[in-house]
């Protein structure tokens, strides 16, 4: 799904990528919803991050201190937010879980981002022989629908931790980003200021990173944002499939798998964490889709 | 045309081969050793372990065995599992489900993502576009299966307006919900697209110049625009795909229709790791033929594809 919604950005930025980083800055910081997804968002990685400051506000603070005579209550007393089938409070345990579910949304996307940069980078501005070996490369990784490459692959893997979930994802998400950066590169790569650049003698390596990236990253960075949401959604996908993170890790997507069993009795266990789930990626898509509005010149004013 | 369509199916082939290699490898180089994973938390003794090994020529050189799979591959043979049924045999009575469901979700998400983006297009900017774009935007938030058990209890066993679960109704009634939740969560990207191809071709010449010819607003926007938009439109719809099988795989494990989307559904929490690759591999196959299929009908409707 990060993937479509990709490829929705692409078509609806393919104009000329440039913007200053100081215009866009402000830009952003007049737009409402810039901040109301920045606040979430913080507040978020901060729970992530010091999980244990916010775990107690609605009873047991402890998400492994579960109590089989506690199974299943509803909401209300002791555990604010009900328990789950185990006796486990679910606030607790959506509260430590965030951290699982960012990690993966981050890792894969910031693996998935370095590589498109640097295959993009190298297909489009260098064309010739690398850029066609990219793109038959590109084809054949988006020749995945991408939760069916994913199935296969962790199907084969034995340990299951944030980090080998989080490979897996970025392995099938590259190379929409890669086109991307490819594309907005080429834009810019016979720029007039790049030429300059080129006169002036500057190596390839100066000429990247002072000239052509700041100028082509933008799109790709809109898009990558969108991207954690999927990933994240992804993840619960996959974890729910019985693929993704295991007990006992805590995670939303675990926490929304073993609550589906016992859904018709007590529907708490899933809602709470399929709402937090629900709202860090809208947040994140939201972002994503803000930053796109105003990276994207056409967009502005 | 003939030779657009040559040089497209050469790249597929391409792309498959590089496919089938990457799955190929994934599940054959990876740590892990199904024989003795077979076994469970007995060790298998030596002998055992060496006569499965020989029957699943798993004890020959990778590449032979990559080519072996490919052979089987083009003659339709998925492989079999450890129970030595064949993949494929158990997937062909599922497919006509599969497909059904596929089908009308893609329809589903089609009609109403046309239609979404031509209105949001149109009303640019204001209530209705803001209301669609997050409207979709929050459908794609949810994860399939959290919206598959959710509607599956408030509409079918509470409300009762749909069959709870199997294909014992027939279509359309036992695949309307199923499909509408695997059609919702792609419907984002469908309608941004169109949304985004409506105000393009608002702006366009053409349209300028059928206005000032006098033709009324209905004729252009229901007749020129909405075909001019709709080709951008077509061409996600193989890309759409992909995650439409993704999502049968999902909803039909929740909503227990018996479609070769269950079948990997259940592969997958049996750890029955030939099944889970033979139908991902049947899978991924479809979506790269249709991929094939859309490429060259979107050449067909917008010649300019063919020249690029």
């Amino acid at each position: 799904m990060s993937d479509t919604l990709a490829a929705a950005a692409v078509t609806e930025t393919d104009a000329d990528p440039v913007a200053a980083p100081r215009g866009v800055w402000r830009t952003l910081r007049r737009r409402p919803l810039f901040w109301v997804c920045a606040s979430v968002l913080g507040v978020l990685l901060l729970v992530a991050v010091r999980p244990s400051w916010f775990a107690g506000w609605f009873g047991q603070p402890d998400p492994r201190a579960c109590d089989l005579a506690d199974s299943a209550l509803r909401p209300g007393g002791e555990h604010v937010f009900g328990t789950d089938v185990q006796g486990c409070d679910v606030y607790a345990n959506v509260v430590h879980g965030t951290q699982a579910s960012l990690t993966v949304g981050v890792l894969a996307t910031a693996l998935a981002l370095a590589v498109a940069l640097v295959v993009g980078t190298a297909a489009g501005f260098y064309g010739g022989i690398a850029d066609r070996v990219i793109a038959r490369l590109t084809d054949v990784f988006l020749g995945f629908p991408f939760l069916l490459g994913a199935v296969v692959v962790l199907t084969s893997i034995g340990t299951r931790s944030p980090v080998t979930v989080a490979l897996v994802l970025a392995l099938f998400s590259w190379p929409t980003m890669a086109r991307l950066v490819r594309g907005s590169v080429r834009a810019v790569r016979d720029a007039p200021y790049v030429e300059a650049a080129r006169a002036m003698g500057l190596r390839d390596r100066r000429i990247l990173a002072r000239y052509v990236l700041p100028n082509s990253i933008g799109p790709v960075l809109a898009v990558a944002t969108t991207m954690v949401g999927g990933v994240i959604v992804s993840e619960s996908t996959l974890t729910f499939l019985g693929l993704g993170l295991r007990a006992p890790s805590i995670s939303w997507g675990l926490q929304l798998s073993s609550a589906q069993t016992f859904f018709q009795t007590s529907p708490h266990m899933l809602l709470f964490p399929a709402i937090f789930l629900t709202v860090t990626v809208l947040a994140v898509i939201t972002l994503g889709d803000v930053l796109r509005d105003v990276l994207d010149p056409k967009g502005r004013g | 045309m003939t030779r657009y369509a040559v040089r497209r199916a050469v790249e597929l082939l391409i792309v498959f081969l590089g496919v089938t290699l990457i799955i190929y490898l994934m599940v054959f180089a990876l740590p892990g050793d199904p024989i003795r994973s077979l076994g469970g938390d007995r060790p298998l003794p030596d002998n055992v372990v060496a006569e499965l090994r020989s029957r699943y020529h798993l004890d020959e050189p990778v590449l032979q065995q990559y080519l072996r799979y490919i052979g089987g591959l083009f003659q339709g043979d998925l492989g079999t599992n450890f129970s030595g049924q064949s993949v494929a045999g158990r997937m062909e009575s599922r497919w006509p489900v599969t497909i059904t469901l596929a089908l009308t979700a893609w329809g589903i998400q089609v009609v109403l993502g046309v239609l979404l983006g031509l209105f949001a297009g149109l009303r640019r900017g204001r209530a209705g576009d803001r209301l669609v774009l997050a409207g979709t935007i929050l459908a794609t938030s949810i994860p399939v299966f959290v919206v598959a058990v959710t509607t599956q209890l408030v509409l079918g066993v509470r409300l009762g307006w749909f069959p709870v679960a199997g294909t014992s109704e027939g279509w359309p009634t036992a695949y309307l919900l199923p499909a509408v939740v695997i059609a919702v969560f792609g419907l984002a990207s469908v309608t941004r697209v169109m949304r985004g191809s409506v105000v393009d071709t608002l702006q366009s010449d053409f349209v300028r110049s059928l206005r000032a010819r006098g033709l009324r607003e209905r004729r252009v926007v229901g007749v020129h625009v909405l075909r001019n938009s709709a080709i951008p439109v077509l061409t996600l719809l193989a890309l759409d795909l992909g995650f439409l099988l993704g999502g049968t795989v999902v909803v039909e494990g929740v909503f227990n229709l018996p479609g070769v989307g269950q079948l990997l559904f259940q592969a997958i929490r049996a750890h029955e790791g030939p099944t889970v690759v033979g139908v991902s591999t049947a899978l991924i196959i479809i979506f790269l033929l249709t991929n094939l299929v859309v490429d060259l009908l979107s050449s067909v409707l917008d010649p300019r594809i063919r020249h690029e």
